[in-house]
């Protein structure tokens, strides 16, 4: 699946998608987190907070919700539009 | 219902005036338009980064969700993205419908939606050329959003 990061995420992260093979556990949102944060210092960073949401198939989702088949999933910090 | 990301300036006054053009049964037409502050003389700029795709659906999600709790004839809504200055426009949201208890309230729930709910980032660029942080989220907008019923959906 394509990942994308957004504002402080992706400057933690250091790019702005990419594509990841999670393994077959990574079942929920809050899995891929915490799968996500193991990948080095910059993700561990980026995804120990608690705050960064996420959006499956650019749709807002809870950390319980499973990853289901989803082509895209997108992580970024609390929204400041308006 | 028209829902658009822009780099670009927009005219509020021909966005307002396209949504009764013609329409014989608009008794209210409200028009708000958020502006870039320059927060006492501190701020140069603000970036304005978006998700492309999501930041238009979640928009037209809101402005679906206003138009089946009120009454409404139109809704047109523009936010900018990019480099924006003190004094500019960064957001549009104009709302018509027969009555203005409708086109107000539609109005600020969708203000209060958009801030909490559409894929946007701000970030300060510094009246001294250095880059500024990251705009946080206030809880008072969550709070804002929070008493039309229906939290964030995150």
């Amino acid at each position: 699946m394509k990942a994308l990061y957004f504002a402080s995420v992706r400057e933690r992260v250091g790019k702005n998608e990419e594509e990841i093979d999670p393994p077959a556990e990574v079942v929920t949102v809050g899995d891929l987190f915490g799968w996500l944060a193991a990948r080095g210092e910059g993700y561990a960073e980026a995804f120990a907070n608690r705050a960064v949401r996420a959006a499956l198939d650019r749709v807002h989702v809870k950390r319980d919700a499973p990853l289901a088949g989803a082509r895209e999933i997108a992580f970024f910090p609390p929204m400041t539009g308006g | 219902m028209a829902a658009r990301v822009q780099a670009e300036d927009f005219d509020a006054a021909a966005e307002a005036r396209a949504l009764i053009a013609g329409r014989r049964d608009v008794g209210a037409l409200v028009a708000f338009v958020g502006l870039c502050r320059d927060e006492g003389g501190r701020l140069a700029a603000l970036e304005i980064e978006h998700y492309p795709g999501m930041a238009e659906a979640e928009i037209a999600r809101v402005v679906a969700e206003a138009e089946a709790r009120w009454p409404l004839i139109g809704v047109s809504v523009v936010h900018r993205c990019g480099r924006i200055e003190p004094g500019d426009q960064i957001v549009l949201v104009a709302v018509a419908a027969a009555h203005r208890g409708d086109a107000f309230a539609a109005a600020e729930m969708l203000m209060d939606y958009l801030k909490t709910r559409a894929p946007f980032w701000k970030r300060e660029r510094l009246s001294d050329g250095s880059v500024g942080a990251w705009v946080e989220a206030e809880a008072d907008d969550d709070a804002r959003a929070e008493r039309w019923g229906e939290g964030t959906s995150s």
